[in-house]
């Protein structure tokens, strides 16, 4: 099992940091929190990867449901 | 355009550091694992005889190292605090907000009821058996948040307000937080110290191990469970209150 998911490792790491790239180089707040979902389920598996599940279930929930949660309303509360 | 420009190349030298430092001490670091820190190896070889816990890192949290976990409670705490005292200035909502938030799509009616459940349940899980397997009190309580938080993205506003009443979840905030000192007052009145295990360790690998640590893995858990219940009404309040203002006056 773990022999299995270790070859995951670096292309995981790769696509992470280019997903968080890519939430940093996003235009506008609405585009950067649709990117940065996608960055959190990379970071999910990645977890699930270094055998942290616990983690990787929080992970999951936060940035699927918490954090865009908070950052649309404020968001939509902010705009002029 | 230009403004920007410079900013950014005003940022190179620092993201250089940063960078150089961040690369520096990642390739000091001991491949993955091969960890050598004496104390998390001297914890997984203690843990599990003296207190019973599978779950190491519960036995640190809760117990260990109680006293940081009860000061991350209070920060968490002070912090909903601040974001009411901020929130709940800028008004509230009225029927008539209340009202503009509909959910006209059936399917995420009925998938979204279903996940709020999953969700749910998965957060009783990992806060249930936190000191058992993977998972502990914090975890499960942002993710019984979450699914409770999914009652709104699936059934609209008038259904979250039935599930998020403050009367309800400030008291319940309370208690979590309190319920961590009064544990560890608990000790200090039997004439330990402070925060110390009182009660016997239990059989490994099943609820009954741990001790105190199931108390506080708990007490974490509603208080977290509570505060992100809290931090969401008071935001999903805002999103209501713009709802009227957006659609103008009819």
């Amino acid at each position: 099992m773990i022999a299995t998911l270790v070859p995951l490792e670096a292309p995981l790491l790769v696509l992470a940091a280019l997903a968080a790239t890519g939430v940093a180089f996003a235009l506008s707040p609405l585009r950067q929190i649709i990117v940065n979902g996608l960055y959190g389920l990379l970071l999910v598996i990645l977890f699930v990867v270094f055998q942290a599940p616990d983690v990787a279930l929080s992970m999951l929930v936060v940035t699927t449901v918490a954090y865009p949660l908070i950052v649309l309303v404020a968001i939509r509360r902010t705009r002029k | 355009m230009r403004r920007q420009r410079a900013r950014g190349l005003l940022a190179l030298p620092a993201l250089g550091g940063l960078g150089a430092l961040l690369a520096w001490g990642f390739s000091g670091l001991s491949p993955f694992g091969h960890f050598h820190g004496f104390y998390g190896q001297l914890l997984n070889a203690i843990a599990l005889p003296q207190r019973h816990t599978t779950n190491t890192v519960a036995a640190v949290t809760f117990d260990y190292r109680g006293i940081d976990t009860l000061g991350e409670e209070f920060i968490l705490f002070t912090a909903v605090i601040g974001v009411v005292l901020l929130l709940r200035k800028a008004g509230r909502a009225t029927p008539r907000d209340v009202a503009q938030d509909v959910v006209s799509s059936q399917a995420s009616r009925y998938f979204g009821v279903i996940g709020a459940g999953l969700v749910l349940l998965v957060g009783l899980w990992l806060a249930a058996f936190g000191y058992v397997t993977p998972g502990g009190g914090f975890q499960g309580g942002v993710v019984i948040a979450s699914g409770i938080a999914v009652v709104f993205l699936a059934c609209g506003y008038r259904a979250w307000l039935r599930v998020s009443n403050e009367e309800v979840l400030d008291p319940l905030e309370g208690t979590g937080a309190g319920g961590f000192v009064a544990l560890g007052l608990a000790a200090l009145i039997a004439g330990a110290p402070f925060l110390h295990n009182l009660f016997g360790p239990g059989k490994a690998g099943t609820l009954f191990s741990g001790g105190s640590i199931a108390i506080a893995n708990w007490a974490v858990a509603l208080e977290v469970a509570a505060a992100n219940l809290v931090l969401y009404a008071e935001f999903l309040e805002q999103y209501v209150m713009t709802l009227v203002r957006d659609t103008g006056d009819e």
